[in-house]
């Protein structure tokens, strides 16, 4: 048993509900209790699908555990074929079922359906919703795709794209473009919007383009194996990935790398000097395997910062991301425990965090700016406008979203400049709530004598109840501009903690400052 | 000689209830959770079940997830699933360690699930041997939110109910109210009640564990929600008397709850109008504001909650809309037979759920509003339908007075929102 109030996944049939959603003329129909239907909201609320998902659960109770389970999962089996009519279906079941060990797909094969039915094992005590999406998808390639001639021209089929999958909609708009640049057309995108009578084609395709090797490296080998299809290993996010994955593909499919480089803006806006404050930002990476590798790249050789630390959630990708953690020299974190996850940010003290909703929340916690890179990602991650993470207008769209939560550099040094200006304290407020308009002067409460309450105030939230800030430290540190004063406060009280001092004098504070210096 | 002579429905409670079986769309008990650990303090919920129960609380609860709450889930691994004998083990670590981590916790629930209950993991006797081992300082009580057994707000039900057995004993005759609600509602139910001399007056669930409301045969409860019916029912066997009375719901479910209650402490007709007819003013100019765009639309209401009866007899009798069919997922009609009572026969009534069927009478009927869960609502939206999602109507303050146009508010904001849209090109 494991305490868990957070889950980066879900179960692995939400997996199989991300493929089934994803894809049309297909219906899963999943062996659950009542309940179990809650994950449809993910699709209607989440993605905002104007649809329900093409899922039929069986809503077993307590009282037909004694009795004909397997009876009702064929009535409705039998029922949703009649009601949907897919193209064909899956069959499977939810973790409850997993123990009353009916055998939908076993059952499923005793009833006339004349479509295919394609069962699925997904065990649900050991495995989780990546893998779920990954054999569901590797499953339906497996009995669906026929042997069959290449395309006369040079196709490629595109693999991974799920519902509910981070910026899947736009990525898939951003790739096609790529290959049309490189006159390379589209035999198949798949799961996304995909049937299963497109899944039979896939073989037509001169090679495979897999765009999330979390959803669909399983059905690429497959194909690989069985028609000889190779498949792309870069995944395009971030300029240079791009640039490698427009010569990959070109090679692949022996045609010339062209691009359109016209739209792509994000190496000038890095180049131009209002982003020389972000040299050496101190990042830290949390997500799913392949956005935290890519955005690694992007962070060190594209924005100039410093990753400071790195993992993923997902276990299946962990080798991968030590290797890559090993390239950065720093620790790799591969856990699905959200305190390790923040206790390591802490222990890091990053300027900034890349990851997903959870991190954002770590972040806030901390009060270190975020930009979210992956999945899972609440509602305001599925935005209407165009947003993409791969590609060109990839590579823009991530400039732009990381940069936003930091101060920008000029508003920073303009704060560190006139920090103990008269009207641009900490305490004036904005000048146009008439912040500066003169007031009459409380001798109780200047504006210094505020600001030692707001420090005696702020200490025990610090957590060292034992630390003791002598005045001229405290002095000083109150000089420090505000939105930076907590992490100085946090790093000098964990600096005097780790050399074993229970006094912080003013000589403490600056070598502390010495030693975060980078 | 008889000629036949059909029986002919008059109200509600005397029409035949359409039971449905098939694919339900709901929540299971556990989702209960996220409004009780609020109003208990100082209690955790320790959900025993798989993945997917930690994957539910975490979609449903939002950003609760990220306030520290007070509920989590003991996933069972492949490992537990082997023997039994280790799955306790594995149980007693576990909450010793989480009962370590919260010393501020006085009341554990073991909450069961569909995983813990197929595989007859007995939580009863888990909670009885962690009471010995935390004793004094913890309670451990056990209950089922699985899917298997109960329904959305069952949970809170089969909560309560399972705390009714240890309550302390009292010969007092006090007044208990039963059902977890907001503060600010609550408050003002007591304060109702005791301006009419009304009192002692005990909560169930209590906020902290030491202001446990006792129970005897001079009790007399009142129940807040119309879903409590197992908890009533253990009430009842300790012997304390149930006051039946339509749901606080609107300025009449208010009133005629509130009577009910006077009528059994004594209350005379002058202190009853004295104390209730400013509020009631109040309520009925609140209502008759927010109703203006309910008057003479239609209803349809898939089962969620079992606040569809009680809700549907406020919205058809005090904001004049029309229920075309009140759909619950489960009918306690000794608690809402006096909101059966008062409307009259027409709607259909149903219990249970298939699901598609039944969305196949919402296309038939095409009401001017459906109230139905958030799997369902968008996808109806985007056939034209106009929906109220339901869940809210559990999370908001809406009972009694104050909140009577809050709640009639709920339901015209979709229709009024509607109206104001104006997305297409003009012609």
């Amino acid at each position: 048993m494991k305490l868990t109030v957070w889950t980066y996944e879900g179960p692995p049939h939400v997996g199989a509900m991300r493929v089934a959603t994803a894809m049309k003329g297909l219906h899963y129909v999943l062996h659950a209790p009542q309940g179990d239907t809650y994950a449809d909201l993910l699709f209607t609320m989440i993605e905002r699908r104007d649809h329900r998902p093409p899922v039929t659960y069986t809503t077993f109770e307590g009282r037909d555990l004694g009795e004909d389970t397997a009876g009702i999962f064929k009535v409705t089996c039998q029922e949703a074929y009649d009601r949907f009519q897919p193209q064909a279906m899956i069959v499977g079941a939810s973790c409850t079922a997993e123990l009353i060990q009916d055998d939908p797909g076993g059952l499923a094969e005793t009833m006339q359906i004349p479509v295919p039915v394609i069962p699925l094992e997904l065990p649900s005590y050991q495995r989780k919703e990546n893998f779920g999406s990954d054999e569901t998808f590797y499953q339906i390639v497996r009995a669906l795709a026929a042997p069959m001639d290449r395309t006369p021209d040079v196709t490629v089929n595109i693999l991974g794209p799920l519902a509910l999958g981070f910026r899947h909609r736009d990525d898939i708009e951003e790739v096609k473009g790529l290959l049309f640049e490189m006159g390379i057309g589209i035999n198949v995108v798949a799961p996304f919007d995909a049937t299963p009578e497109d899944i039979t084609r896939l073989g037509a395709a001169h090679a495979n383009v897999v765009l999330y090797p979390e959803h669909a490296e399983s059905a690429a080998r497959h194909l690989e194996r069985t028609f000889d299809q190779p498949y792309t290993k870069t995944v395009p996010i971030g300029v240079g990935a791009t640039h490698d994955f427009v010569a990959e593909v070109a090679a692949l499919c022996g045609v010339e790398p062209r691009k359109d480089l016209s739209r792509l803006r994000q190496p000038w806006w890095s180049k131009s000097v209002d982003s020389t404050y972000l040299t050496g930002k101190r990042v830290f990476l949390f997500g799913d395997a392949t956005h935290v590798k890519a955005a690694a790249r992007i962070a060190r050789d594209e924005m100039g910062f410093e990753v400071v630390g790195l993992g993923c959630y997902n276990r299946e990708f962990a080798r991968p991301i030590r290797e890559l953690a090993k390239e950065f020299n720093v620790p790799a974190l591969i856990t699905d425990d959200y305190l390790e996850v923040e206790k390591a940010i802490e222990d890091a003290a990053p300027e900034m965090i890349l990851g997903t909703q959870m991190e954002r929340h770590i972040g806030k916690r901390l009060g270190i700016p975020c930009a979210v890179i992956s999945a899972p990602v609440h509602v305001q991650d599925f935005p209407a406008r165009y947003s993409p993470q791969m590609g060109w207008e990839g590579a823009n769209v991530i400039f732009d979203t990381w940069i936003h939560p930091l101060v920008m550099g000029l508003e920073e040094h303009l704060l560190a400049m006139f920090r103990e200006d008269f009207e641009f304290h900490d305490e004036a407020g904005p000048s146009h709530h008439g912040g500066h308009a003169p007031k009459p002067v409380d001798a109780a409460r200047t504006p210094d004598r505020v600001e030692e309450e707001r420090v005696s105030e702020a200490q025990p939230e610090t957590g060292s109840d034992v630390m003791v800030w002598l005045a001229d430290a405290e002095m000083e540190l109150k000089k420090i501009p505000f939105f930076v004063r907590g992490k100085a406060r946090r790093n000098t009280e964990k600096f005097a903690a780790d050399q074993g001092l229970h006094e912080i004098s003013l000589d403490t504070l600056y070598e502390a400052k010495a030693h975060f210096a980078r | 000689m008889n000629t036949p002579n059909p029986i002919t429905a008059t109200t509600c409670r005397d029409t035949p209830v359409l039971k449905e079986r098939g694919q339900r769309e709901v929540f299971c008990g556990l989702t209960g959770i996220i409004w009780l650990h609020r109003k208990m303090q100082d209690a955790f919920f320790l959900v025993i079940g798989s993945r997917t129960c930690a994957h539910l609380l975490q979609s449903a609860a939002g950003v609760m997830i990220f306030a520290e709450p007070r509920f989590g889930t003991a996933i069972l691994e492949e490992t537990d699933l082997a023997g039994m004998a280790d799955a306790h083990e594995e149980l007693d670590r576990e909450v010793a360690r989480l009962l370590s981590r919260r010393p501020d916790i006085k009341q554990l629930f073991l909450v069961g699930s569909c995983p813990s209950e197929v595989i007859k993991l007995d939580l009863a006797r888990a909670a009885e041997r962690l009471t010995q081992v935390h004793a004094p300082h913890v309670r451990v009580l056990n209950y089922s939110g699985s899917g298997i057994e109960t329904t959305f707000t069952q949970g809170e039900d089969a909560c309560l109910a399972s705390m009714v057995p240890v309550l302390p004993t009292t010969d007092q005759r006090e007044l208990l109210l039963v059902g977890a609600l907001p503060d600010v509602v609550e408050d003002q139910a007591v304060s109702l009640l005791t301006q009419m001399g009304i009192g002692p007056i005990r909560v169930l669930p209590a906020p902290r564990t030491a202001e446990t409301p006792g129970v005897g045969p001079n009790t007399v409860f009142a129940c807040l929600q119309p879903f409590l019916g197992d908890t009533a029912a253990a009430l009842t066997r300790r012997g304390a008397h149930h006051i039946q009375a339509p749901f606080p719901f609107g300025e009449e479910g208010t009133t005629l709850w509130l009577r009910a209650i006077a009528d059994e402490f004594g209350v005379d007709e002058t202190t009853f109008e004295r104390v209730t007819a400013a509020p009631r003013a109040r309520a009925r100019k609140a209502i008759a504001n927010a109703s203006e765009h309910l008057n003479g639309k239609t209803i349809f209401f898939m089962p969620d909650s079992q606040l569809e009866i009680p809700l549907a007899r406020f919205l058809t009798r005090e904001c004049g809309m029309e229920a075309i069919e009140i759909g619950q997922p489960f009918i306690h009609k000794g608690l809402v037979g006096p909101d059966l009572d008062l409307m009259p026969a027409g709607p259909t009534i149903s219990e249970g759920q298939d699901v598609d069927k039944q969305l196949d009478r919402v296309r038939a009927a095409r009401p001017d509003l459906t109230v139905c869960g958030l799997g369902l609502a968008n996808p109806l939206e985007a056939e034209g339908l106009t929906t109220k999602w339901a869940i809210e109507l559990v999370f908001t303050p809406v009972h009694f007075y104050e909140q009577a146009g809050d709640l009639a508010g709920l339901f015209s904001r979709p229709v009024r929102r509607r109206a104001l849209l104006k997305l297409e090109a003009a012609e």
